[in-house]
C-alpha cells in the first residue's frame, strides 16, 4: 500500500480541522478541532515513520500527544474559567484585546 | 621629627577632619562642645603651620620650595593633573594669617554664636571653609586652585546665607555665589590660556617655561592675566565684581571678620602675588590689576563715609584695603601688599569683633542712627575698637601705619603714571582715618542710647520686636534668630581673649617690617619672589621713606582730628555738609550706582534672554519642533499598527495559517 493514502486521509483530516478552527465560535469546538489537526499531522507522520523504518517519527507522535494534552489541560481550563465567571462562552464576543 | 611635607597635608587635614566630626556630629554634640570641636580643629591646623614654618626655615634658602605630591589624577601626553601642595614662604605665610586668625575667630564665636539653633551646623560650615582657603593657599597646580576657590565660593555662600529663613540673607548669599561664579569662570579661562602656552598645570614649572611660552606682553598671556584678574576681583570684590561684599554683612558677625575681612576676600591678593611671572611678563594686565586696585580704594572709602550701617561702614573699608594689597601686588610691591594683608587680617577681624559686640549689645540692630554713647558701657569693646581703628587708619606705630605707607612708597617708587596712583592711594588714606573715626565716635560717643543704659544698669538690651537689621522686618524667631541671649565681649571670656590676642598683634604686628630697620617678612618670602625682576630692585631711599610715613602720619591724624570735629565737636556740621555736597552724598550714598548699573547692563538683558529662551525657543523649538515631532511620528506608526489587532480570534489564526502557507510555498518553490 503506498505512501499516497496515509497522507490523503492526513490531509483530509487536517483540512477539516482547520475549517473548524476557522468556522466554529464555540472555544470546546475550536480545541476539538485543533486535535484534529494535530493528529492529522501524526498520522503523517507515523507514516513516513513506517515507510522510511526509522522510528524517529513515531517519537515525534509522541511528543505531539503530550504537548496535546498539555494544550487541551489549558484550554479546557480556561473554559471553565470562562464558564465560572459567566463570561459568554463565544470567541467572536471575547475580543477586548483588539488595538 | 616629621618632614615638612607631612605638615603640610596635616595643615589641610584638620580642618576637613574637624568640619566632618562636627557635622555627621551636629545632632549629638551637647552644648558648646562643637564649637570646642572646631576650634581645636584649626588650632591643631595652626599648629601644623608653625612646625611646616621650622621646617621650612631649617632649608637652605634656594631649597624653600617644595612641591608635595600625594597622587596623580591623570598623567598623560599634555595634562598633569596632580593632587599635589605647593610649600613655599608664600604658602606657609598664607596658612600661619588663615589659621592664626581663623583660631581666634572660632574662639570668639564659642561664645557668641552659643545661643544660635544653628551652633554645629555653624562650626561645620566655618571649618569646611578653612579647609577650603587653605586648599586654596597650597595648592600646587591650577587645577587645585581651582577646586579650592570654587570650595571657598560655596563655603561663603553657605555662611552668608546661614539664618536661612531671612530673605535678604539667601539673597545675598545667592548674589555673592553668582558673582564668585563669574571670577570661577574667569580663572578657568585664564587657567587655560597660559595652559595653551605653557602645556603644564604645575605651578613651578608654569612658572619656568613662562619666558619661553610668551613674549612680554603676549596677547595669549595678558588675555590668561586677565581671566585670573577676574577671578581675583570676583574673590576680592573689587570695582565692579564688589557688590556682593557689603551684601554679605548679612551673615554672622563672625563670618564677617573670618570671611569677608581676614581670609577669603584676600584670595585675589595670593593669586596675583602667586602669579607674579605671569603678571611681570605681561606687564599691561599687572597694569589694570593696579589702577582697578586704586580705584576701588577710593569709591569703596567714599562709600564708607557715608554708610550708616555699621558692619557695611568696615565692610567697605575692607573692600578698600584690599584695594590698597591689589594695587600693590599688581605694582610689583609684593612684600608690601602680602604684609598689609597680615596686618589687615589682624586689624580688620578686631574690628568686625568688636562690632559683632557692640551689634550685640544693641540686640541685633546695625544701624548706626541708632548707637551711641557705649563708651562708657563697653570700655573692653571700646578699647579694642579704637586699637584696631588706629591701626586702620595708619596711627603712626601701629601694623597699619607701617603697612600701608610700605604700599605707597614702593608703588611711587615704580615712578610713571604708578606716582598718580601712589597721591590717590594717599588720598584714601585720609579717607580711611575719616570713615573709620566716623563709626567709632558715631557709635561710642554722643547721646547714651537705652541698650547702653541697660548695660551700665548691669542688663542686658532686649528689643521688643525680633527685627531685620537691613530692612527693619519684624521676624518670626525660628531660625536666622541670633538668640535670645546676646554675648558682648564685657561678659564672655573667650570672646575677649580672641579680642585681646588680636588687639596686641594689631599693635605690635607692624614691626615685623619696620622701613630700614627689621626686614623679617621682605627676606622670609624672597625665595618665592626670587624670580622677580622687581623684589629685590625695587627699594625706596630713605629720603622717600621719610616722606612718605610723614605724609601718612599727618593724614592719619588729620583724618582723625576731621572725624572728631565733624561728629563730636560739631554734630551739627554734618548735618550742614551734606546739604552742601547733596550730589556727591547722593553718589556716595547710592555706592557709586554700581547696582543699579549692574541691573541694568547684566542682571536685565539676562533676564530678557532668559525669558526669550523660555517663551520662544523652548515652546517653538523643542516642545514644537523636537518633541511635538517626535511624538506624532510615533502616534501614527503605532495607529497603523493597532488596526491590525481586530480581537478576532479566527482572524489571527487565518493570519498564521496564510504566513505559515506562504513560508511553505516559499520552501517548496526555492528548494525545486
Amino acid at each position: 500500500m503506498s505512501m499516497t493514502w496515509y497522507l490523503a486521509v492526513s490531509a483530509v483530516v487536517f483540512c477539516i480541522g482547520m475549517a473548524g478552527v476557522l468556522t466554529r465560535r464555540n472555544p470546546l469546538a475550536i480545541l476539538l478541532c485543533l486535535e484534529l489537526m494535530l493528529n492529522a499531522s501524526n498520522l503523517s507522520l507515523v507514516a513516513f515513520a513506517r515507510t522510511h523504518g526509522n522510528q524517529d517519527g513515531q517519537i515525534f507522535a509522541l511528543i505531539v500527544m503530550v504537548v496535546a494534552a498539555c494544550e487541551v489541560a489549558i484550554g479546557l481550563g480556561l473554559i471553565v474559567a470562562l464558564y465560572r465567571r459567566r463570561l459568554p462562552i463565544d470567541v467572536d464576543e471575547l475580543r477586548e484585546l483588539q488595538g | 621629627m616629621m618632614g615638612l611635607e607631612t605638615f603640610g597635608w596635616l595643615i589641610l587635614l584638620c580642618p576637613l577632619a574637624g568640619a566632618v566630626i562636627v557635622g555627621l556630629g551636629f545632632r549629638v554634640w551637647p552644648g558648646k562642645l562643637a564649637g570646642v570641636i572646631g576650634t581645636a580643629a584649626i588650632a591643631l591646623s595652626f599648629a601644623a603651620s608653625i612646625g611646616a614654618l621650622v621646617a621650612l626655615l631649617d632649608q637652605p634658602a634656594e631649597e624653600r620650595q617644595v612641591v608635595a605630591v600625594a597622587w596623580d589624577y591623570a598623567k598623560t601626553a599634555g595634562v598633569d593633573a596632580q593632587l599635589s601642595i605647593l610649600l613655599d614662604p608664600l604658602s606657609i605665610f598664607m596658612c600661619l594669617v588663615v589659621t592664626g586668625v581663623s583660631t581666634l575667630i572660632h574662639l570668639y564665636s564659642i561664645s557668641y554664636m552659643a545661643s544660635d539653633r544653628g551652633y554645629s551646623r555653624f562650626f561645620a560650615y566655618l571649618n569646611f571653609f578653612v579647609f577650603s582657603m587653605l586648599l586654596l593657599v597650597l595648592a600646587g597646580n591650577f587645577l587645585l586652585l581651582i577646586v579650592g576657590w570654587a570650595f571657598v565660593g560655596a563655603a561663603s555662600y553657605l555662611l552668608i546665607s546661614f539664618w536661612f529663613r531671612r530673605d535678604t540673607a539667601t539673597r545675598a548669599g545667592i548674589k555673592a555665589f553668582v558673582i564668585n561664579v563669574v571670577g570661577d569662570v574667569g580663572l578657568v579661562i585664564g587657567t587655560y590660556f597660559i595652559f595653551k602656552g605653557t602645556g603644564t598645570l604645575d605651578f613651578l614649572k608654569t612658572f619656568e617655561g613662562v619666558e619661553e611660552a610668551f613674549a612680554r606682553n603676549d596677547g595669549d598671556l595678558v588675555a590668561g592675566c586677565i581671566g585670573l584678574l577676574v577671578g581675583a576681583f570676583a574673590k576680592s570684590a573689587q570695582v565692579p565684581l564688589h557688590t556682593w561684599l557689603p551684601d554679605a554683612m548679612e551673615g554672622p558677625t563672625p563670618v564677617s571678620a573670618l570671611i569677608h575681612a581676614a581670609t577669603m576676600v584676600t584670595a585675589g591678593v595670593y593669586l596675583i602675588a602667586r602669579m607674579h611671572p605671569l603678571f611681570e611678563q605681561a606687564p599691561a594686565a599687572a597694569d589694570v590689576g593696579a589702577i582697578v586696585g586704586c580705584a576701588t580704594l577710593l569709591i569703596a572709602g567714599t562709600i564708607a563715609v557715608v554708610v550708616t550701617d555699621l558692619k557695611r561702614v568696615i565692610a567697605y573699608s575692607t573692600m578698600s584695603q584690599i584695594g590698597y594689597m591689589i594695587m600693590a601686588v599688581s605694582s610689583a610691591a609684593y612684600a608690601a601688599g602680602l604684609f598689609h594683608l597680615m596686618t589687615h587680617a589682624f586689624f580688620k577681624a578686631l574690628l568686625f569683633m568688636a562690632a559683632g559686640s557692640v551689634i550685640a549689645a544693641m540686640a541685633g540692630n546695625q544701624n548706626l542712627d541708632q548707637m551711641g554713647g557705649f563708651r562708657r558701657a563697653m570700655p573692653f569693646t571700646f578699647a579694642c575698637m579704637v586699637i584696631g581703628g588706629l591701626a586702620l587708619s595708619g596711627f603712626p606705630g601701629l601694623s597699619g601705619f607701617f603697612s600701608k605707607d610700605e604700599i605707597l612708597a614702593l608703588v611711587a617708587e615704580r615712578g610713571g603714571w604708578h606716582v598718580i596712583l601712589a597721591v590717590l592711594g594717599f588720598v584714601g588714606s585720609l579717607l580711611t582715618a575719616v570713615y573709620t573715626f566716623r563709626m567709632i565716635f558715631r557709635a561710642f560717643e554722643g547721646r547714651l542710647v537705652e541698650p547702653a543704659r541697660e548695660l551700665m544698669r548691669g542688663q542686658l538690651y532686649h528689643a521688643p520686636e525680633h527685627t531685620n537689621p537691613a530692612t527693619g522686618e519684624v521676624e518670626d524667631t525660628e531660625v536666622g534668630f541670633p538668640g535670645a541671649d546676646h554675648h558682648i565681649a564685657e561678659r564672655e571670656g573667650t570672646m575677649k581673649v580672641a579680642m585681646g590676642a588680636l588687639a596686641v598683634l594689631s599693635v605690635v604686628g607692624g614691626l615685623l617690617q619696620i622701613p630700614h630697620v627689621t626686614d623679617v617678612l621682605h627676606s622670609f618670602l624672597a625665595p618665592t619672589f626670587e624670580s622677580s625682576r622687581y623684589y629685590e630692585e625695587l627699594e625706596p631711599s630713605t629720603g622717600a621713606t621719610l616722606i612718605g610715613l610723614l605724609t601718612g602720619a599727618a593724614l592719619s591724624i588729620g583724618g582723625i582730628a576731621i572725624a572728631y570735629v565733624l561728629w563730636v565737636r560739631d554734630p551739627k556740621r554734618p548735618a550742614a555738609l551734606r546739604e552742601r555736597l547733596s550730589g556727591a552724598h547722593r553718589v556716595f550714598s547710592n555706592k557709586w550706582y554700581f547696582d543699579e548699573i549692574i541691573e541694568r547692563l547684566v542682571v536685565r538683558p539676562f533676564a530678557w534672554f532668559g525669558r526669550f529662551a523660555r517663551n520662544t525657543f523652548e515652546r517653538l523649538v523643542i516642545s514644537g519642533l523636537f518633541m511635538g515631532g517626535a511624538t506624532t511620528t510615533v502616534r501614527a506608526g503605532s495607529s497603523a499598527v493597532r488596526a491590525a489587532q481586530t480581537g478576532f480570534l479566527r482572524y489571527y489564526a487565518a493570519l498564521v495559517l496564510l504566513g505559515l502557507t506562504g513560508l511553505g510555498a516559499y520552501f517548496l518553490v526555492a528548494g525545486s
